[in-house]
């Protein structure tokens, strides 16, 4: 209650402003919350119900209807068990490593295992797993995977360029500036045609990579050229001190790295890195431009449908909720890591 | 031990050290002063080559200083350095500190390296902060670790860059015991310093020097009673008068 008079009515300025947006909000919640719940439609034998009531309320019965093609694409519709536990395989490790208990090499080990099952349980054509062929993949699985394997390959490699690009070798820089600049000076979605159009092009006859595999490679490249500027402002962050200690100690350039620079300079990047995660998990959504199905395509294509045609709001705000839990997920956990990591290393070394 | 000869470095078009001559023996004890901007601390980062040298001669333990990379790691693991600012190493506690070097150059086990770590802190009186990180702890307690860091890789020399410049008043103290218990137990040390009760109880000899020369080298003795120059004399005169 004082909390309340401090800072919400401290002046009669303060108080006319506090009640005129407690106003505004309910004037546009109460209806919203109307729509959403109380007069939704949550399951309808078909859409004509959903069309006598629009305007006021929402129909989720389309979600509830489509929700297996928007989630899991042109999957055999008998078959989606598997990307079903794709999913969950995926959720579990996600959680598992955001668990610093568990940053220990098996960790590693359960990467690799897991990514191995995922590939075979999506792909199929062993253990009596029926074959599917990548083109019918789709949905939230499709974008997991983009996203997921994107960031675990592009990583790395933003971390070679980035310090490739303060290497003291001329060569060595030249080549990792040329390629930061080239990729980020290129929009993504030029990169996905070119990956998808004129890379075919330049193959050997009868030699073809296929498209998933091609789109993919294409957000590789892009995500680690924007990550590498990343980790590179992390790098420039660790006072020089750091570099002359570890040098002092009789340090190798690669120990001194992997030992003292590169855990300061990740810490210190933390926020833009998953800044730059969260950015890239939405960008997977424009894959769509060169024919994947990824979630955004799946929904899209739901509400095209004669059928559903008009109910593209409910549709939207399914897709954006599921974006936004991933997202606001990744952004608290890096909240947390930052304040987890700030509290056992209290400051920075030097006053 | 350490030699220079004829030794010159430029920064750009400025010239930080000129035709340095200096020898150290095993287990001497030297300490450099001079104004600031002298070279004093040029000088003692060229000897573990944080600095290259453009011209003359550096040879540390018998090996000439070159663009060698391997012969540059093999001198920095000889030669412990402490610095001004301390620069431990933030991510790691005080004993992660000191076990990082001897495990990853030196290959010692991890419980080896962890006796002598611990062996040190008592050394520089700290064990009880042995699991704390570095910004947990006083600046006193930080450079006292620092100091043993440099001594975890159990070099031949110290060299010291201003070690008690950036202390509160309070804290020069325990590091300078520290530093004057490791000079009665025979390590060789070379110490850029301002502290010349220090300099008094501990050198060999001192070491003056003054845009970018050495002007003169003494005994503490003779260089506190009667300095040779007159910007030596001009020197003490501002650090001693006040």
């Amino acid at each position: 209650m004082s909390w309340l008079r401090a800072n919400m009515f401290s002046s009669w300025p303060n108080a006319i402003a506090t009640l005129l947006i407690v106003w505004l909000a309910w004037k546009l919640a109460v209806p919203f919350f109307d729509w959403a719940f109380v007069q939704a439609i949550w399951v309808a034998p078909d859409s004509q119900v959903c069309r006598d009531a629009k305007g006021t309320g929402a129909c989720w019965a389309l979600v509830h209807e489509k929700h297996r093609f928007m989630l899991f694409g042109t999957y055999p519709f008998e078959l989606q068990w598997r990307p079903v536990l794709v999913i969950v395989i995926l959720l579990a490790l996600y959680v598992v490593s955001a668990l610093r208990a568990c940053w220990r090499p098996w960790l590693a080990a359960a990467w690799i295992v897991g990514l191995a099952t995922i590939g075979v349980l999506m792909w199929g054509g062993v253990l009596g797993l029926r074959y599917v062929e990548n083109e019918r993949w789709g949905g939230l699985a499709l974008t997991l995977l983009l996203a997921t394997f994107g960031i675990a390959l592009a990583f790395p490699l933003s971390i070679v360029l980035a310090l490739g690009r303060r290497s003291e070798l001329p060569v060595l820089r030249l080549l990792c500036v040329i390629y930061i600049e080239l990729i980020r000076g290129v929009p993504l979605i030029s990169l996905l045609f070119m990956a998808s159009v004129m890379l075919p092009l330049f193959l050997p006859e009868g030699m073809s990579i296929d498209k998933l595999l091609r789109a993919q490679i294409a957000m590789t490249l892009f995500a680690a050229a924007y990550l590498a500027e990343v980790v590179r402002g992390g790098l420039q962050a660790v006072p020089r001190g750091q570099y002359e200690a570890a040098q002092a100690l009789g340090l190798s350039y690669w120990r001194m790295t992997l030992l003292v620079v590169l855990p300061q300079a990740l810490r210190i990047s933390i926020p833009p890195l998953v800044n730059t995660f969260i950015g890239f998990f939405k960008d997977t959504s424009l894959v769509l431009i060169i024919g994947l199905f990824d979630l955004l395509t799946t929904v899209k294509i739901s509400i095209g449908e004669p059928k559903w045609v008009g109910f593209g709001v409910e549709a939207y705000i399914f897709v954006s909720a599921v974006y936004f839990v991933f997202c606001f997920a990744m952004s608290r956990y890096s909240q947390n890591l930052e304040l987890e990591l700030a509290g056992s290393a209290a400051t920075g070394g030097a006053r | 031990m350490i030699e220079l000869s004829g030794v010159n470095k430029w920064f750009g078009d400025f010239q930080a050290l000129k035709n340095i001559d200096l020898a150290v023996a095993r287990g001497e004890k030297i300490v450099v002063c001079g104004p600031s901007g002298s070279g004093k601390s040029t000088m003692i980062r060229l000897i573990n080559r944080l600095e290259a040298h453009q011209s003359g001669r550096i040879t540390v333990d018998g090996i000439e200083l070159t663009d060698d990379v391997k012969a540059i790691e093999q001198i920095r693991a000889e030669v412990g350095m402490v610095f001004q600012s301390f620069n431990l190493f933030p991510h790691l506690t005080a004993l992660e500190n000191l076990t990082l070097a001897p495990i990853w150059v030196r290959r010692t086990p991890k419980k080896e390296a962890e006796n002598l770590a611990m062996e040190l802190l008592v050394r520089v009186r700290i064990p009880e902060q042995a699991h704390k990180y570095p910004g947990q702890l006083s600046g006193g307690q930080q450079q006292r670790v620092a100091i043993a860091r440099a001594l975890s890789m159990r070099p031949k020399v110290m060299l010291f860059d201003e070690p008690t410049s950036a202390l509160d008043p309070e804290m020069i103290k325990e590091v300078l015991d520290v530093m004057v218990e490791l000079a009665r137990e025979g390590m060789t040390m070379i110490c850029v310093t301002h502290e010349m009760g220090f300099a008094r109880t501990v050198a060999d000899r001192i070491v003056f020097m003054d845009a970018g020369e050495i002007v003169e080298s003494a005994t503490p003795a003779d260089f506190f009673a009667a300095p040779k120059t007159e910007r030596a004399r001009l020197f003490l005169s501002q650090i001693l008068g006040h």
